[in-house]
C-alpha cells in the first residue's frame, strides 16, 4: 500500500509575545501513514497530540519539518508550505477533521449543517437530503432536534452532530481529535461502527483517543506521545 | 502547482498617502509598525504596499484596529479615493490585463457600476435617504444602462425579496428605516447589477446584536447562493470568524499577517495579532 501521509521532523512551538513565553508543543515528530490505515495516537493531555493533527490541518502553522500528503488533486504536496487556497481546497474535498468541539455557524440548524457539508462536495440537494437523514438517524439524534440550533444541544448531541458532519463527506484522510471524549458508551459504540464502516471503505484515519481500549481491534498501529515526542 | 486557480482580483503594492510626503517619510515609516504618519511633514501613509489576491466565491476578511487603513484600502478599490501607487487587476474586466487604477474615469465608472458592489458602515454614503428604496436601486440600474421601468421594478422587488425587506416598505424612503433595514437596502443596491465582487466596510458596526446577526446571516446566505466574492472589513474578530475563509491583519497601514481564518485565530504569529485575538471576548 502506498503512503498517503508522511510527517518528517515536525516541530511546533508557540511564542506568546505578550506574556514573553515560549512553549514547545511537539518536537521532531516523524511518522508515516499508509493508505487505508487507521493509526492511533495516545498520550497524556498536553503531550502534543492535537498539535500534530492541527498542524496537518494547518490550523497551526508548522514551525519546522514537512508534512507530505499524497493528494488526488495536487499530487505529493507539503502541507506546511501549501498555499492557503490549496489548503481550503483540500479541507473541502480531501481532508476532514473532527474535534471534541462543534464549530459551526450560529443560527444554522443541525439538518442544514450536515446538508451543507454534502452540498459543498458538489452533490445535488436531493442526495444531500437523503444522506443527511441517513446519518442523523444512524446517530439516533432525536428527530425533534434536526431542525433546531445546535447551541441548545447537550454535549453528547453536539458531538454526535459534529462526527456526522465530518464523516458524511467521506474524506480521504480523516483526522480524529478525541471524537468520543464526552460520549457515553452507547454512543461511543455508534461512532465506532461508523469508523469501522469508513475504514472498510478505505478511508485513511489518524486519530487521538483517550480511551485506548475503545479502539481495540480497529487500530492498525499506535503511537504514544510523551512531552512532545513520540516515545516507543 | 501553487496556482491551480486564477484570482478574480489581484492587488499589488497598493499605497495611499494623505499629504505630499517628504524625504524623511521613507526612512521613518518604512519598517516601522509604530506609526503611519511622518512626524516631519505630517503625511499620513494610510496604506503601504498592500498586496493580496481574492478568489471567486471566497470571503476575505480584513481586520485591524481603527486607523489601520482597512477602509482606505477598500475605498481605493472602489475609487472613492485615488490610490497613490500600486496596481489592481480584475479577471472580469478586460481579462485582468488592465491596471484599474490607471484607466479613464469613464471606465472607472463602469467598474464601480458593474464589477464592485460597495456597502458602507454609514448608509448615508450610498443611499439617497429621501428617495424611495426602489428608486435607490433604480439609480444603480440606470447607471448601468437600464431604461425599462417595468424591468427595473421587477429587479428591485427581486433584490428586496433577497434581502428580506417587507413589501409594504419598499416605496418608503430609507430615512424612515431602522439601521438594520438601511443596511439591507444598501446591500440590495450594491447587488443591483450582479457584481462579481462585493466590498463590505464595517457593515454591522453600530447595529445591535440581533440585527447584526440578521445582517451577517444575510451576507452568508447571499455568498452561498450567488457565489459572489467578498472583501469584509471589520474590527470585530467574531464577524471575521463567522464569515471569512482567509484573513489579512493590518496595523498602521501595513499587512502584518495573513492566513486561514482559523489559523489566525488559533495560532496568531505577530504580537499585535496575538493581542487582538486575546482581546476577543
Amino acid at each position: 500500500m502506498s503512503i498517503i501521509l508522511k510527517i518528517e521532523d515536525l516541530s511546533k512551538s508557540f511564542t506568546l509575545h505578550n506574556l514573553d513565553r515560549h512553549i514547545k508543543a511537539c518536537n521532531n515528530i516523524s511518522l508515516a501513514v499508509k493508505q487505508g490505515e487507521f493509526v492511533g495516537i495516545t498520550g497524556k493531555s498536553g503531550s502534543g497530540k492535537s498539535t500534530i493533527l492541527k498542524s496537518i490541518y494547518r490550523t497551526y502553522l508548522p514551525e519546522q519539518g514537512s508534512i507530505w500528503y499524497n493528494s488526488l488533486k495536487f499530487g505529493l504536496i507539503n502541507l506546511s508550505e501549501a498555499s492557503e487556497r490549496q489548503i481550503i481546497y483540500l479541507r473541502k474535498y480531501e481532508i476532514g477533521y473532527v474535534s471534541q468541539f462543534l464549530k459551526v455557524m450560529p443560527r444554522t440548524t443541525a439538518r442544514e449543517i450536515v446538508e451543507d457539508a454534502v452540498l459543498e462536495m458538489g452533490h445535488d440537494s436531493e442526495v444531500a437530503m437523503q444522506e443527511t437523514v441517513k446519518i442523523l438517524s444512524h446517530f439516533e439524534l432525536d428527530q425533534e432536534l434536526w431542525d433546531s440550533y445546535p447551541a441548545t444541544f447537550s454535549g453528547g448531541e453536539k458531538l454526535r452532530l459534529n462526527v456526522a458532519h465530518a464523516m458524511i463527506k467521506r474524506p480521504r484522510l480523516l483526522l480524529l481529535d478525541e471524537p468520543t471524549a464526552s460520549l457515553d458508551s452507547y454512543n461511543k459504540q455508534k461512532v465506532k461502527v461508523l469508523i469501522e464502516q469508513l475504514k472498510n471503505e478505505g478511508t485513511t484515519m489518524l486519530g487521538i483517543f483517550h480511551d485506548i481500549e475503545f479502539m481495540g481491534g480497529l487500530c492498525d498501529r499506535e503511537f504514544n506521545m510523551h512531552q512532545g515526542v513520540i516515545d516507543n | 502547482m501553487t496556482h491551480f486557480e486564477e484570482p478574480i482580483l489581484k492587488v499589488r503594492e497598493l499605497s495611499k498617502k494623505f499629504g505630499d510626503g517628504c524625504d524623511s517619510c521613507n526612512s521613518l515609516i518604512e519598517g516601522s509598525l509604530d506609526r503611519n504618519y511622518c512626524p516631519v511633514c505630517g503625511t499620513i501613509h494610510a496604506c503601504q504596499k498592500i498586496s493580496f489576491d481574492l478568489y471567486r466565491g471566497e470571503i476575505l476578511g480584513i481586520v485591524g484596529e481603527s486607523g489601520s487603513g482597512k477602509s482606505t484600502l477598500v475605498r481605493c478599490l472602489y475609487f472613492d479615493q485615488e490610490a497613490t501607487a500600486g496596481n489592481a487587476y480584475i479577471k472580469d474586466y478586460s481579462d485582468g490585463q488592465e491596471n484599474i487604477f490607471s484607466v479613464t474615469s469613464q471606465k472607472k465608472r463602469y467598474i464601480r457600476d458593474h464589477i464592485f458592489g460597495m456597502v458602507y458602515q454609514n448608509p448615508y454614503l450610498s443611499l439617497k435617504m429621501r428617495f424611495t428604496s426602489l428608486s435607490n436601486v433604480a439609480e444603480k440600474l440606470i447607471a448601468a444602462g437600464n431604461r425599462n421601468v417595468g424591468k427595473m421594478l421587477d429587479r428591485g422587488h427581486q433584490l428586496f425579496d433577497h434581502v428580506n425587506l417587507e413589501g409594504f416598505r419598499r416605496k418608503d424612503a430609507p430615512a424612515t428605516f431602522s439601521g438594520g433595514m438601511q443596511q439591507r437596502v444598501q446591500i440590495a443596491k450594491a447587488l443591483s447589477n450582479n457584481p462579481p465582487i462585493l466590498l463590505l466596510d464595517e457593515v454591522t458596526t453600530g447595529l445591535d446584536l440581533s440585527v447584526q446577526a440578521n445582517v451577517l446571516d444575510l451576507i452568508k446566505e447571499l455568498q452561498r447562493e450567488l457565489e459572489i466574492s467578498m472583501i469584509v472589513v471589520s474590527h470585530d474578530l467574531s464577524v471575521i470568524r463567522m464569515l471569512a475563509d482567509r484573513t489579512i491583519v493590518m496595523l498602521n497601514g501595513k499587512v502584518i499577517e495573513h492566513g486561514l481564518t482559523d489559523q489566525i485565530l488559533e495560532d496568531p504569529q505577530h504580537p499585535y495579532t496575538q493581542q487582538l485575538v486575546h482581546s476577543l471576548l
